[in-house]
């Protein structure tokens, strides 16, 4: 499409029912109460000009361009800040205010650079969009007394230029930072003709701005903007798209100039990110074109030799012949092939396709393995669906908010800023965490209470929780009586004196008290939310967690309506639709077990071939298995296990037993060490299907450009299927959705055609939600019943020891993501050029370590070496760091422990030692 | 000598339902198991409660006749 600019009504949209009539220049129009003339005034087709008012922000009536008359009204208010009056008769053209917005458009033009045709905004300048508009033909003053025109430009920031010389001082970059991100980074510093935007008087990259991009937006001229718009020039046209970092899955405008992808810019309609991006999404695509990428297939013979090029044809029928070689000498189920979340569903579905009906066994799993299965297997068990209960827009309904193990303003920064306005606006914040993360306290936010736990306690926690709700009388019985079942078994259970506060207090390190004071605040604060993260799921008892969060929300009536639930804030932006494509060994689409005879038939019935009905390998079963002998070829899709999986000694030995590895992404990761055949992928900006996010919401991804490759991933698998055998084929990939669709209950209503007309759709979609389903378990659960399901703590087996006395905890950053494949590719390298351990003080001063100092991490398993930073985030005998860096190499020290459930790795418990190195940094090593 | 997989991870199992009578918990292993491990992990688990029983929590030794 050419360049989509999206209307801006002026100021927000105010809830309820349209049941104010006014007038506007004659033209009448019905608006909410409270809308402000000025949007009024733009549903009735009339724009007033403006330049300090934008539709994301609140009115602020500064610029003085807005002014109307009034019928019955004296003066000429701003029509940004007036709301509307039944009644009202509004005049927005009347040579009166002519008059007086060429005064005010003299007086901006007077102290700006008339530098226009070579100016970036050039085209795309709201204050040359404005001086037309109002019919300015010349302006009196000239440049001789002060203004503003030398003032120094600040290019310190790897993706935007600040020009303060063109800033005309509307506070819409101050006002976005604040209401928008609710970062407070940006501040008006100085009063009158001193005023002037501050990034808190330093430059933008020794602030306190996280790049979000939400000031970028707002500016309305140059001030703020893109450094490749600067030096690309405007964009020309549009493409929709979904960003392919984390689990928020915002929309995004690609903006092209030609085929060249100038900028990423939020999209307002976006269900998931309503307008607002971050510095990943909304900057750090680059390395979709880097040099770096592998664009040609490769194979070679042994992982020693070096790789040789070749065509598709032979890279496929190489690896084909190959696998039916493995399978002919070990077996039908000696191979197997692991899923990406980073792809489509579209590309996901036909690889787990490919594993049950073209390699003829289940040995198929998926990334979210290694992290949020034991969201699938929890809420399953509990509420009937492997999936989270609510959209995103829900919090805003939130009286209480419940951070468990998550860290959303580095993880999933969107999301974060809608959290953190509504706790801006007086809800209350509970944070379970070892670590204490930004939100415990920021601008305008501190939390009710911070339960810094022992890692390895959460089941503790939340049972004492659960036992004040129980004990205390706190029980929504109605809720309980009316829509769950097991409440009498689990709640004698939980009632027990083993689960009371005091006697956690112990294990956890949490005061009771503080517990208690928490317990109650969720129970009875009307509408509590709980949101978490991977530290709950990468637990020994991760799943046992999920089920005692469910637990928890049941018992208090904290599901099936907004502003409540139990909300998985998934890691990477297709893990939920990587799940929902029948990626789990056990599973087909759906979330249907592979034992269900029905279910079975009907895939068979379509795919023409025979299901095996016994689950296959995990990943981790499947290095088991292949350093047992018994498991001999991997097909990995864009998955790099040999940095992100635990114990990388054990992945390494399993990768290294393997007949044949065949990886398929960008590029030559950590992982192709160790492959036969590299089958080179695309990026998000050529991918054609869909994601699914966080929030159940499934997005299109239309391509931005053509595939770097000469194939779309979901043909390269089609044409190894047909190599070996199996009949796969597609032309375009919503025919794999509309197959998907046919066989899977909860897609039934999706195809591309559906997510054209609505944007979005939620799943479950079908007749009964024929547009999706935002919240879930609204009457009944998915199960009928919510079931409550005991949670008795069972300690992990790793623990501190006199050896290994410290327990490191893993996290991610805000500008990296994950292995840091794609973001360590990117100028987001400025912010974390390195992995860090954070150690406490305390820790630190005994054993001689000084911030900065390079020290040395051991496990049981291995160790490596980084550098220290000093901090009391984290308690003492607890240690940090992040995974972003293959040379950190932190999967060196975490070990093989597992949730007991499904095998997820227990990334956040890891007894350490660490120590001051005096030698150089050596690279990391297994013991 | 290291633990064989099978064996650690039926006893991870295990420990989840100690505070269940011994029959609802060996079916209930015996149900995870059944659901969630292929075949030969589940072959291997037998195995070892004939060779190596003491190594395995009595409730999965219970439970592994359930599964077979």
């Amino acid at each position: 499409m050419t360049l989509l600019k999206e209307p801006d009504r002026g100021t927000p949209a105010q809830p309820g029912p349209a049941v104010v009539d006014v007038e506007v220049d004659g033209i009448p129009v019905t608006v909410p109460a409270g809308t402000s003339v000025m949007r009024a005034a733009a549903l009735s087709g009339v724009d007033i000009p403006k330049l300090c008012a934008t539709d994301s922000l609140e009115p602020f009536g500064s610029c003085r361009l807005c002014l109307v008359e009034i019928d019955g009204r004296r003066g000429t208010p701003a029509s940004c800040t007036t709301p509307v009056a039944a009644g009202m008769k509004v005049r927005t053209q009347t040579p009166k205010l002519e008059k007086l917005r060429q005064g005010v458009m003299e007086l901006y033009i007077s102290d700006h650079p008339l530098d226009c045709l070579t100016c970036s905004a050039n085209g795309d300048c709201e204050l040359q969009d404005m001086a037309g508009e109002v019919g300015l033909r010349q302006v009196r003053y000239g440049y001789d007394g002060e203004n503003h025109l030398g003032l120094e430009k600040d290019t310190s920031n790897p993706y935007f230029d600040f020009e303060p010389s063109k800033c005309i001082s509307c506070s819409r970059c101050v006002r976005a930072c604040g209401e928008i991100q609710g970062t407070f980074a940006l501040t008006i510093e100085g009063r009158g003709f001193e005023s002037k935007v501050s990034a808190g008087g330093q430059p933008f990259m020794q602030s306190e701005c996280v790049s979000c991009g939400a000031c970028v937006q707002a500016c309305p001229t140059a001030t703020l903007q893109e450094k490749s718009v600067v030096q690309l020039g405007m964009p020309s046209r549009t493409v929709l798209t979904t960003c392919a970092y984390c689990g928020v899955g915002c929309s995004f405008k690609a903006e092209l100039r030609g085929d060249e992808l100038v900028r990423m810019v939020p999209y307002k309609d976006g269900g998931a990110n309503e307008g607002h991006s971050c510095v990943k999404g909304r900057f750090a695509f680059g390395y979709a074109t880097h040099p770096d990428r592998v664009l040609s297939p490769m194979v070679r013979e042994k992982i020693t030799d070096p790789w040789r090029e070749v065509s598709w044809e032979e890279a496929i029928s190489h690896t084909a012949a190959r696998m039916r070689e493995i399978q002919a000498k070990h077996g039908q189920a000696s191979i197997g092939g692991i899923t990406s979340s980073r792809c489509t569903n579209e590309e996901v579905y036909v690889v787990q396709k490919m594993v049950r009906a073209a390699f003829g066994n289940n040995n198929v799993d998926t990334c979210a393995r290694v992290c949020h299965s034991p969201t699938g297997y929890g809420l399953k068990q509990t509420f009937g669906e492997s999936a989270g209960t609510q959209d995103f827009r829900s919090v805003a309904q939130a009286d209480v908010i419940v951070v468990i193990g998550a860290n959303p303003t580095d993880g999933h920064p969107v999301f974060a800023s809608r959290m953190k306005k509504r706790l801006r606006q007086g809800a209350k914040l509970i944070v379970v965490d070892p670590r204490r993360i930004d939100l415990v306290r920021s601008p305008h936010i501190e939390a009710a209470h911070h339960l810094q736990l022992r890692p390895g306690t959460n089941v503790a926690v939340v049972n004492a929780f659960a036992h004040v709700v129980v004990t205390e009388g706190l029980v929504d019985r109605s809720f309980v009586d009316s829509r769950c079942e097991g409440y009498d078994e689990w709640a004698e259970f939980i009632a027990r004196p083993e689960n009371s506060p005091e006697v956690v207090e112990e294990v956890t390190g949490v005061p009771a008290a503080e517990i208690r004071a928490a317990a109650r605040l969720y129970a009875t604060a009307g509408n509590a939310a709980i949101y978490y993260g991977l530290g709950v799921t990468e637990h020994s008892q991760g799943s046992t967690m999920v089920m005692g969060m469910a637990n928890l929300a049941m018992a208090t009536g904290n599901v099936g309506r907004d502003g409540v639930g139990v909300n998985p804030l998934r890691g990477q932006n297709n893990v939920q639709g990587s799940c929902d494509m029948g990626s789990f060994p056990h599973e087909l689409p759906g979330y249907r077990h592979v034992s269900d005879d029905a279910v079975r038939a009907v895939f068979e019935t379509v795919w023409g071939r025979t299901i095996r009905p016994e689950p296959g390998l995990r990943i981790p079963n499947m290095f088991d298995a292949a350093i047992a002998g018994t498991f001999r070829g991997l097909f990995v899709q864009g998955e790099d296990i040999a940095q992100s999986d635990p114990n990388t000694a054990h992945v390494t030995a399993a990768l290294e037993a393997l007949d044949l590895v065949v990886v398929q992404d960008l590029f030559l990761n950590e992982t192709a060490k160790f492959a036969h055949v590299f089958l080179p992928g695309t990026s998000f900006l050529e991918k054609d299907g869909t994601f699914t996010n966080a929030e159940r919401r499934i997005n299109r991804v239309r391509p931005v450009m053509a595939p770097k490759t000469g194939k779309h991933e979901w043909q390269i698998v089609c044409e190894l299927a047909q190599a070996l055998g199996y009949p796969m084929d597609y032309s375009h990939p919503r025919e794999i959705m509309a197959e998907i669709a046919a066989l899977t209950p909860t897609f039934a209503g999706v195809s591309f055609e559906r997510l054209d007309q609505l944007g979005s759709i939620q799943w479950p979609c079908d007749d009964n939600a024929p547009t999706g389903t935002p919240t879930m378990h609204v009457e009944t659960f998915t199960r009928g019943k919510g079931r409550f399901v005991p949670t008795s703590f069972v300690p992990t087996s790793e623990r501190a020891t006199r050896k290994f006395p410290l327990i490191l905890t893993t996290g991610r950053i805000l500008s990296q993501y994950n292995v840091g494949a794609q973001t360590r590719r990117t100028a987001n390298v400025a912010w974390h050029p390195e992995d860090v351990l954070e150690i406490h003080p305390h820790d630190a001063e005994v054993r001689g370590i000084r911030d900065g100092d390079e020290v040395s991490l051991a496990s049981r398993v291995g160790r490596t070496s980084l550098r220290a930073v000093l901090s009391d985030r984290m308690p003492v005998g607890v240690v940090y760091t992040t995974f972003h860096h293959p040379v950190t190499g932190a999967n060196v020290v975490t070990t093989e422990n597992s949730d007991w459930a499904t095998n997820c790795p227990e990334y956040k418990v890891t007894a350490v030692q660490v120590s001051l190195r005096t030698t150089q940094r050596e690279p990391a090593v297994v013991d | 000598m290291p633990v064989p997989p099978t064996v650690r991870l039926a006893n991870e199992i295990a420990a989840q339902f100690h505070h269940q009578s011994a029959d609802r918990a060996a079916a209930a292993i015996a149900q995870h198991i059944r659901a969630f491990w292929e075949p030969r992990m589940r072959e291997e688990l037998l195995q070892h409660t004939t060779s190596t029983p003491e190594a395995l929590d009595p409730l999965v030794v219970a439970a592994a006749r359930l599964v077979s």
